[in-house]
């Protein structure tokens, strides 16, 4: 028991990411408004960038940005040494900017589909619409 | 559609819960993920590329490649958005509605041979009401100014502090839809017009994919910014730094011409007339 | 210059997409010449690449000039160089075929649409060429979105079908995104065959099978395999017909070719195969996908929607193929990801010009259509038939292949699902074929009536059609040379014979 809880508490991280994302996996599939599902969309995407900024972190270590890198004492830095401990890890940093410019694109794209549905169908509900639709 | 969420809700987190038995602790120093690729990036990016903003260097340099295709994605979003809902403009409406700005009185001007000038005192207006409001116009628009300038700062600034192309550019995007809320999209889109601000998204990008074909025009493989040396005159380092430089101005620029394009179409409908 | 076949496969197209949008505003006519010069130096550095890659074996290209795994690097061999030179020639030719039909559509947004359209091929063939995990991410995406837009502008229940599509399809990538991530933090790479040679010490590891199992379920979600295939009848059915003959022979290939380099690549064979015991489930599901697929298209009331069901069942003969373990069902599954995009890509085409003329796809527009468009329907014929699977078209080729490793593997199932689709397909067509052959019923009882004259597609529509109906045969014929060049050095050894 203690050895659950144990491991419980050294990856809670992981915990929330998956709770999150869940959440989000729910609401695209079983709420009927297409914007709830746009929204669920979102936090679907947003747990997944959680997950990732949270593999880079280090204990005690700083922000990828080395320090004293600009003024006078930037041109000693190449030569003192640079410990990889101190600073984070940047690659998920990277990797999560692309990410999140990737969702806020999908939700552009995904609310325009959304205005042209309604300009077609005066409403925004699923099963108003495939009411609609059938009765044609 | 409930018990069917529910039942891929379960199975998949019981998946996903499953296999967290194998991660590495949390901000454990000594994992795979810290060990393998990174340690070079973050000793050597200094004497590389001479940018002290590590995700900067790994963003624009090491993984430009992925950075010129994220671009692209916000262009493409930018080109869907107008794709589905711009309405061409031939479809204006007959009646135009005119507001006097001092006193609040409203016209209605009709299908007419002659369009009335711009006045100063008279704005156009499309609802039967608009609320007018002068505290909120002006200081959204005494702010502008500033946001812009901070925008060209975290652009400018991004190798040595936090920033890059991507944050200046929302910012720059925002100081003009701040303009479009306070004020109505009209005034925004008589500062930066739809033509502008639609060539300038592709230029951005243009921008970033020309830096790299220069340098493969240039006998260097793509996006290898050691070839601009030759063209700048300075050390293949202090090249790279100011390749890193160029292509996050580039970056700005389409981010922040698609924020508005975005806004512009999604806000207004595709009509283009007063916005929200 | 050659040394840059693979940056400038992929560039070229980009920078004229940007240079299409710019011109778009300025001059709409200029849009089209830009777009057919960028995909004709695409397919030209796709063939050159192919014929350096039978010299080379592996073709290596840095960009930025690092190395992997601290940059990113493609890699082409066989695989990537055959899925390449179809997706080139396929986009090239559907572009000329569908010129006319996109100024009837879309007459004031022909830069938009030609933009998005060189997107979205820049995105597949950066797919195909690609040897980063994360590099491929953003290029799905790239394709994903600008399909959904290209998908939406159809008539009737178009954007709803695409905000279904944008739906399933995001899950799909952010689980692939997913996927990518847990091998990430198990082995700290990106690159595809940095993480394969990190990845056999770890082989016990469950976050390394909750990566396959969720990369499989995210790249399952954007080739429509069932059960997660709900999205792609609507999608593709609504579509303009100048965008489904585009994205029905292409998206779903792609994304099986993503699947086979998962498995051959990342996670080798003797991880999937050995370790894990998935492949009769798997192959289970394929028999399902296929069944279903046949006998929804027998319900299906008109052309396009029928094709779609046919989709979903030739993306079940290609996953079940790449399932079943043995060299004969990976090469038909690699064989067929060629042959498919042709036959779908003509069958398509020629739907597209009956809906130029007759402005709709219902099975009684067809009416009469052997004498109104001869040259179409010769089209469709050839397709209809390669989709049976009758020699020597191509389509008999891969059949066999496909046939022949599920007799090997035991999974009889399989082949009689094969069998059984083949002879639904049969019924489909020849239905079509009778209905194009009776006279539309016209105001007298068909004595003396005018006769039907020919009011065939314009000849920039029907020249390329009939290109891909012969391109069926000689890829037939030539199915020998194929394989033992191109497709045998695929297959690595640990699949067994």
């Amino acid at each position: 028991m203690s050895d659950l809880i144990s491991s419980i508490v050294d990856n809670y991280n992981y915990l929330i990411y998956v709770t999150l994302m869940m959440i989000g996996l729910y609401a695209m599939i079983a709420k009927k408004n297409l914007v709830k599902k746009i929204v669920g969309m979102n936090i679907f995407q947003t747990a997944i960038i959680l997950f990732y900024v949270s593999i880079g972190a280090k204990k005690d270590a700083t922000i990828p940005i080395i320090q004293h890198g600009h003024g006078e004492g930037a041109h000693e830095i190449t030569s003192s040494v640079i410990e990889a401990v101190e600073y984070i890890n940047p690659l998920p940093h990277v990797l999560m900017l692309t990410a999140i410019v990737v969702s806020v694109a999908t939700l552009g794209v995904a609310l325009a589909l959304a205005i042209k549905i309604y300009n077609q169908y005066e409403t925004l509900e699923e099963d108003e619409i495939l009411a609609q639709i059938r009765e044609k | 559609m409930r018990i069917l969420g529910i039942i891929v809700v379960i199975l998949t987190g019981a998946l996903l819960i499953y296999a967290m038995g194998d991660f590495p602790s949390w901000a454990n120093p000594v994992s795979p993920a810290h060990n393998h690729v990174s340690p070079r990036y973050i000793e050597k990016s200094m004497e590389e590329t001479s940018v002290p903003n590590i995700v900067t260097a790994v963003l624009a340099d090491y993984r430009g490649y992925d950075t010129m295709f994220e671009t692209t994605v916000i262009f493409g979003a930018g080109v869907v958005c107008f794709f589905l809902l711009r309405i061409p403009r031939k479809d204006e409406p007959t009646v135009r509605r005119y507001r006097h700005t001092l006193t609040g009185m409203t016209i209605r001007v009709k299908e007419t041979r002659k369009i009335p000038p711009v006045l100063e005192e008279f704005e156009r207006i499309d609802t039967l009401w608009a609320p007018h409001d002068l505290i909120i116009k002006t200081a959204c628009r005494i702010l502008v100014p500033f946001l812009q300038l901070f925008g060209l700062y975290v652009i400018a600034h991004g190798h040595h502090s936090p920033g890059g192309g991507f944050q200046g550019g929302v910012i720059l995007g925002a100081s003009m839809i701040l303009l479009a809320i306070s004020h109505d999209l009209r005034t925004a889109i008589g500062r930066m017009s739809e033509r502008v601000h639609a060539i300038l998204c592709p230029v951005g990008v243009f921008i970033y994919a020309g830096t790299g074909a220069l340098c493969l025009l240039l006998g260097f493989n793509f996006l290898d910014y050691g070839a601009l040396a030759g063209i700048l005159h300075v050390d293949p380092v202090t090249a790279r730094s100011h390749g890193i430089l160029i292509v996050e101005i580039g970056v700005g620029l389409a981010v922040m011409a698609t924020m508005i394009w975005i806004y512009n179409n999604i806000s207004s409908k595709g009509r283009y007339d007063e916005g929200l | 210059m050659s040394q840059h076949y693979p940056a400038l496969l992929v560039v070229i197209p980009l920078l004229s997409a940007l240079l299409i949008s710019i011109v778009g505003w300025l001059n709409k006519r200029l849009c089209f010449p830009i777009a057919v010069a960028a995909l004709s130096v695409s397919t030209y550095s796709s063939v050159g690449l192919l014929l350096k890659v039978l010299d080379e074996k592996v073709i290596h290209y840095h960009l930025g000039g690092w190395a992997p795994p601290w940059g990113i690097a493609y890699r082409v061999d066989h695989l990537s160089a055959l899925v390449l030179v179809v997706v080139s020639v396929v986009a090239l030719l559907n572009l000329i075929a569908t010129q006319k039909s996109v100024e009837q559509e879309f007459p004031e947004k022909i830069g938009a649409f030609y933009t998005l359209y060189v997107l979205f091929i820049t995105g597949l063939l950066g797919i195909v060429v690609t040897g980063d995990a994360f590099n491929l991410y953003v290029l799905l995406e790239i394709t994903s979105l600008t399909g959904y837009g290209l998908i939406a502008m159809g008539e009737d229940r178009a954007p709803l079908s695409s905000l279904n599509y944008v739906y399933m399809g995001t899950i799909g990538a952010c689980f692939y995104l997913l996927g990518i991530g847990y091998l990430y933090i198990s082995t700290g790479s990106l690159n595809m065959a940095d993480i394969s040679s990190i990845l056999p010490d770890l082989y016990d590891s469950k976050v390394v099978l909750a990566a396959f199992v969720i990369c499989m379920v995210g790249v399952c979600l954007k080739m429509a395999f069932f059960p997660l295939h709900g999205w792609l009848p609507n999608a593709y059915t609504y579509a303009p017909s100048a965008v489904s003959s585009l994205v029905a022979p292409l998206m779903t290939k792609v994304m099986i070719y993503v699947m086979i380099r998962l498995m051959l690549t990342v996670f080798t064979p003797e991880f999937i195969f050995s370790k894990l015991a998935l492949s009769n489930s798997v192959v289970w599901l394929a028999v399902i996908a296929i069944s279903m697929g046949a006998v929804l298209a027998l319900g299906a009331r008109n052309m396009k929607k029928m094709l779609s069901y046919v989709i979903i069942a030739e993306v079940g003969y290609m996953v079940g193929g790449a399932w079943l373990g043995n060299r004969a069902g990976m090469t038909g599954a690699v064989l067929h990801i060629a042959n498919d995009a042709l036959m779908t890509l003509c069958v398509f085409l020629a739907v597209g010009n009956i809906v130029y003329r007759a402005k709709g796809y219902a099975f009684e527009d067809l009416k009469g259509m052997f004498r109104k468009m001869p040259y179409t329907m010769t089209g469709l014929v050839a397709g209809a038939l390669s989709i049976i699977g009758v020699p020597p078209t191509c389509g008999f080729f891969s059949k066999w292949y496909l046939i022949s490793g599920g007799i090997q593997a035991g999974q009889y199932a399989f082949v009689a699902a094969l069998v059984f689709s083949s002879l639904i397909n049969a019924v489909l067509f020849f239905r079509i074929i009778e209905i194009g052959y009776y006279e539309p019923f016209g105001a007298d009882h068909g004595h003396g009536s005018s006769p039907i004259r020919m009011a065939e597609a314009p000849l920039t529509m029907v020249v390329p059609l009939l290109i891909v109906a012969g391109g069926l045969v000689v890829m037939g014929v030539y199915t020998g040379d194929i394989v033992t060049n191109i497709i045998e050095p695929i297959i690595p050894l640990a699949i067994g014979n």
